[in-house]
Order: structure tokens, then sequence, then C-alpha cells
């Protein structure tokens, strides 16, 4: 490892739900390359270590955003930060979602959970240049309709289909049940000339990818986003090692083909 | 003047001619153990760290040397899977011992590092420091033909992508290395079936190999850069007579014939590639403790984790970086759970990486057929006897 981390400052604070947080941050000093939809930043939590977290939006003047989940110590700490803290960054780092590869057609973007937040600077860029791409659909998934992360934001993004489905649904909830393969059927695009990006649990990318490859979908146009544990983010700690690829470098986004024969060994 | 027993009168003349018709390949030259204490005793004057193998805890180590005196003269070892032990020998050799529990990433990536700190001023404001600082300039007298190749893959690894280490790139620039070749492999040495040593083709700056004959206790040299030029140049030395070089590449020679194992002679990339459901991976589990040695004596093994320190005022944080292992059980953890949990899962890992996915990530295979990890596995696992299952099970398969 060798790279420094560089502080930038909280300037906007959001819960998205209960248990996760939208950070819009400034550099305080100098900024950081550009960021490309897909790609993160090892965000450091004074005196609690860092994590890796995606961008979720990239905004003017080198701000970005991070959607944290509180799932550990640094992650708590990065959602206790308040406008004014100040974090330290390293990046950016991994492969990204590659969009260019969706140029003339049609856009599949499928998330779960946390994984719209990683998708989201995708969602922006591909909105922001529509004529460039066909169809563009969003299928969002969560466990509760409390997990929803970008909820009003989602329902303005104007995509040709934008469907969202939830595995337990509460008393309110008017829309649609079950697992985000369900909408599927609810999108409209050309299987042989669509791009997907995928992003959320293992066994939802493995799902979705599955049956979007059964709709005639290249495999290499199914691009999902895989997690594992990550220490250094430049290639030398040996921690994000899945198969033959270091996600760090390799991924983390990388084609369903690479992918499935990677995902169907147990353990790796 | 240090070598004169066997540079005297007309063979002295014979060698030169000899010298003079190898100069245009390699330099070439002779020393003798006082050649070898002028060369330590110019290291250290030229202010560097001489780091070679040495006699302590019952075992050859690399530390510090101030003098040849410390080198393990009639030392040798008798090693087997999970056994190690030193032995007298009665020809006073200093490098007759085969790798110890140590190699040379001890120094050059080191087991604990500071990599940076950080302060919170009173408005929250973070200042990161670098904490690397000055590296030593080391010098590695005695780096086995398999070790220089653990370190050439190390490079790769840690300083041949994208990113570079910063303090590993800095210890390696500054490193000068001189090589010892093998005459006398070890019972767990399997380096000729990976393809390598027991020469030191590349990647020294000097080569020695030890010669006892009745004409004395000698060093030939090779030559492999121009500081080992500038350094043999410091120091007493002869030019190479025949007798000295026949004998050094004969031992050199001989030893290929000698070693205590062998890796079979498969397509490991491909065989470690296609078996990650093979049963053998249960059999292996049964045995493995998951201790990790295998990890920490590899030559080549580079993961690590990261720790943070902070001290009392809460004020002033450190990023530490120290080995890690993946036969430990936190190394695969993802929020939830570790990926890898059960002993065949982190086995399969070790083995599948250091034989076949190391070549996809870094363009090599990440064995040198060293066999520390042989040596010091506590059960006495060995990876020769491993892959030949997954080998058997794979004909096997494939004949069904």
């Amino acid at each position: 490892m060798s790279e420094l981390p560089v502080p930038y400052r909280v300037i906007g604070r959001r819960d998205e739900t209960p248990d996760t947080v939208t950070l819009r941050i400034e550099p305080a000093g100098e900024a950081l390359g550009p960021f490309a939809p897909g790609q993160f930043a090892m965000v450091y939590a004074f005196g609690r270590g860092e994590i890796p977290v995606s961008v979720s939006a990239l905004l003017p003047g080198g701000h970005l955003a991070h959607t944290v989940r509180r799932v550990g110590a640094v992650s708590q700490g990065l959602c206790a930060a308040r406008p004014g803290s100040i974090l330290g960054l390293r990046g950016p780092y991994g492969t990204g979602w590659d969009l260019g590869q969706a140029l003339g057609q049609d856009v599949l973007v499928v998330a779960g959970g946390i994984g719209l937040a990683p998708l989201r600077p995708l969602i922006h860029a591909a909105l922001a240049d529509r004529k460039a791409y066909g169809r563009i659909s969003v299928l969002i998934g969560a466990r509760t309709p409390d997990d929803l992360i970008f909820k009003t934001e989602s329902l303005l993004w104007p995509t040709a289909y934008t469907g969202v489905t939830v595995d337990r649904p509460d008393r309110g909830w008017t829309g649609e049940e079950g697992l985000v393969t369900r909408l599927i059927d609810r999108a409209r695009f050309d299987p042989a000339g669509t791009t997907a990006y995928l992003c959320g649990p293992e066994p939802m990318i493995g799902a979705t990818a599955r049956e979007l490859v059964h709709r005639g979908v290249p495999a290499a146009r199914v691009r999902v986003s895989l997690e594992r544990n990550m220490r250094c983010a430049t290639g030398h700690c040996g921690h994000c090692q899945l198969g033959p690829l270091l996600l760090c470098r390799d991924g983390a986004v990388v084609g369903w083909d690479q992918a499935e024969p990677l995902m169907a060994v147990r353990e790796l | 003047m240090a070598v004169t027993k066997h540079g005297e009168g007309t063979s002295r003349g014979k060698a030169t001619a000899r010298t003079e018709a190898t100069a245009r390949t390699e330099a070439t030259a002779v020393i003798d153990r006082a050649g070898l204490d002028a060369l330590i005793k110019t290291l250290t004057a030229d202010g560097r760290t001489v780091i070679g193998p040495t006699v302590r805890d019952g075992a050859v180590t690399l530390a510090e040397l101030d003098s040849a005196d410390a080198l393990p003269w009639g030392w040798g070892t008798e090693l087997d899977a999970g056994h190690y032990r030193l032995v007298r020998r009665t020809d006073g050799a200093g490098f007759a011992h085969s790798s110890g529990p140590q190699s040379w990433k001890t120094f050059l990536h080191p087991q604990r590092e500071k990599l940076w700190s950080a302060e919170r001023g009173p408005d929250g404001a973070l200042t990161v420091r670098d904490e690397r600082g000055e590296q030593p300039s080391y010098a590695f007298l005695g780096v086995r033909p398999c070790d220089l190749r653990a370190i050439a893959i190390q490079d790769r690894v840690l300083a041949g992508g994208r990113f570079a280490d910063d303090g590993y790139q800095e210890r390696r620039r500054g490193a000068l290395l001189i090589a010892a070749e093998c005459t006398e492999p070890g019972a767990t040495c399997f380096c000729v079936s990976m393809q390598g040593g027991p020469a030191a083709d590349a990647g020294f700056d000097l080569a020695l190999t030890e010669v006892i004959s009745d004409l004395g206790h000698r060093f030939f040299v090779r030559v492999g850069s121009e500081e080992g030029a500038r350094l043999l140049a410091a120091v007493p030395h002869e030019v190479a007579d025949m007798d000295t070089e026949a004998r050094a590449r004969g031992g050199v020679s001989l030893a290929r014939d000698r070693m205590g194992r062998a890796m079979p002679p498969v397509d490991l990339r491909t065989l470690l590639g296609a078996s990650p459901e093979s049963e053998r991976w249960d059999d292996l589990a049964s045995r493995c403790l998951t201790c990790g040695n295998c990890t920490m004596v590899c030559p080549t093994c580079f993961c690590t984790t990261t720790e943070e320190v902070t001290d009392l005022t809460g004020d002033h944080a450190e990023r530490w970086q120290r080995w890690d292992s993946c036969f430990d059980l936190d190394f695969s953890y993802v929020h939830g759970g570790a990926v890898r949990t059960s002993a065949r899962s982190r086995h399969r890992q070790w083995l599948t990486h250091k034989l076949s996915t190391w070549h996809d990530q870094f363009g090599s295979s990440g064995c040198v057929g060293c066999g520390r990890c042989v040596t010091w596995c506590p059960v006495g696992i060995d990876l020769t006897q491993e892959v030949a299952a997954l080998a058997a099970e794979r004909e096997g398969a494939d004949d069904e």
C-alpha cells in the first residue's frame, strides 16, 4: 500500500434508511483524480480504519457522495459523521461499470438493497446522455420498504421503466412483492442489444444474471459488482482474491462470463 | 593477500588465460574466507546493513552480520516434512545448509511496518503523514537461487503493478544481493522441478559458490552487476583458476540431481485450476491445522492486513501493516461472516493461488521449490505429495 488518505470535508448528510447514510463530501485540500461510475474510494474514519465505498454520486466541483450502511466499526464511524467532519479518502480504485459498453444499447440496471448506491452515478450518467442509449430501465429490490434508498429521487428518474419490489412488505406497502427478478418481465428491452448492470447480495446477482442470460443477454454484457474483504485496494494485500481475480484491480465490476464459474465454487 | 594457496606458480598463467576466455560472457574471480570477511567489512563501511545466515536458537536464521565469523561454518541441516535439525559437518562449510525458517521477505517486506500517522486538530482537521521514512540499505549475503526467484516474484507483486508499495520498492532498490549457489540441497528441496536452481541465473550482484578441497576453502565468484564488480574490486581476490571453477560448476551441477523432492511433472496451473471440487481437499483438511506456518515461511507469500492504533488523547492515530495469512478465519471476512470458513477452502485457496491463479494475477507461479512449507508444517503436509494426489485423482476422473 502506498497511497495516503487525503482530507475530504462532509458538507451534507442524509439518512436514507434507519441504518444507511449518504454523505456529500468535498476536498478539504487537493482533490483525488476523477472517479468513474462504479469506482470506489477507501474511506477512512479517524482512528477506526478504512473501508471500500463506491461513489454514489459524482457532483460538480469534485464533490462526491458516498452511501454507507452501518455494519461494522468503520461504517459506524462514517455514519456518525456530520457536516464539518473530516474523512480521509484514497482512490479512485477499481474497474467501474464501463457505461461505454452500452452505447447504442438498451440499459438495464438491477439493484438489491444498498447495491443501488454504486449504480446511481451510472444511472445519472446514462440519463444525462439520454440519446446515446436505447431504453433505460431500473429494477430495484429491497428487504422491506424501510430499506429502500433514494426513494424520492428514483421516482423522478426519466427512465423507460423504474420498478420497485420488496421481500417483506409492511402494512402501507401497495407496490410489488418478491424478488427483483420478478420485475424483469415489466421492463422492455431487447435482450441481444442490452447491457445490464447488477449490484446487490451475491444470491440476487446470481439469480438475476442467470435469468438475463437465459433471456438472451450476452453474459459479457451482464456487468456485476462483487465484494470481498479489502485492506489496501492497490493489489498488494491479497484479501480481495476471487480465484484469478484481485477484485480491487480486476473488479469490483466484472462480466458475468468471468464471474459465473467463480461464483459457482463454494467458499471461493 | 587473501587467496594464494591455489593461485601459485604456473597454474596462475593458465587461470588467467581461462579467465580471459570467459570474460567476454561473465566476470569471475576467487575469494577465500578472509575475502568474504573483507566483503562484509566493505559493505558495512559503505553504510549497508549486512544480513546473512547465522546459527541462532537451533536453526540457521538470517540476521545482521558484522564479520564472516558469524556465518554457520561447519553446520548443515537435516530436513524432512515437519522436521528441521542442525547437524555438524566435518568440512567446515558455511553455505551447506538449506533454507531456514526465515526468508529475505523478513527484511524487504517486514512483518510489521508503520505506514502513516494521522493527527486530528482542534477544528477536526486531518493531517496525514507518511511514516515509512528512510529505509535501510541492505546487503544480503547467501541468497539461495530459489530465494533470488522469490525476491523477483515479490518484486512483481509489490512493485510491478499499477501501484507500488513504496516501502518495499525503496528497500528493494537499495538492496545488494550476494547469492550462494546450492551444492547441498535439502531433503525438502524441489527447486529444479519448479524450473529453477540450484544455480543462480539472474538477479544477483555477486554469486558465490563454495568450494572445499585439498587446495583450500574458497569461493568461486561470478559478477552479476556493475555494483557487484565494484564491490569485488574492493576486496582481495584472485582470478578464477580452472580447478576452482570446475569444482564450483560441478558441485552445482551435481546438486541438480540430488534434490530431495520433486513436484510432479504436470501442468500445475491447469491442474489446480481444474481441481476446486477435488476430494483430496477434504483429506488434506483433515490433517491441516490451518496454523498458517506455511504462509509465514513461504518466501513469496505477501498478504498483509492493517491495524489501527490510537493513543490516549484520541487525536493521534497510526496505520500499521502486518503479515496476514489466508489460513486465518478473518482473512476473508465480509460483513456477516467469513467467506472461507472450512479448512478445505482455506488450504485450497493457498495452494491454488500459489500454483495456479498466481499466474493470472502476477504472470508466474508463486512457488520456487524452496521446501520451507514442507519443513515447517507441524503435521508434515508436503505439497508435492498433495499435488501428486490431486493429479492422480484428476487422471482417475479423466479415465472414467
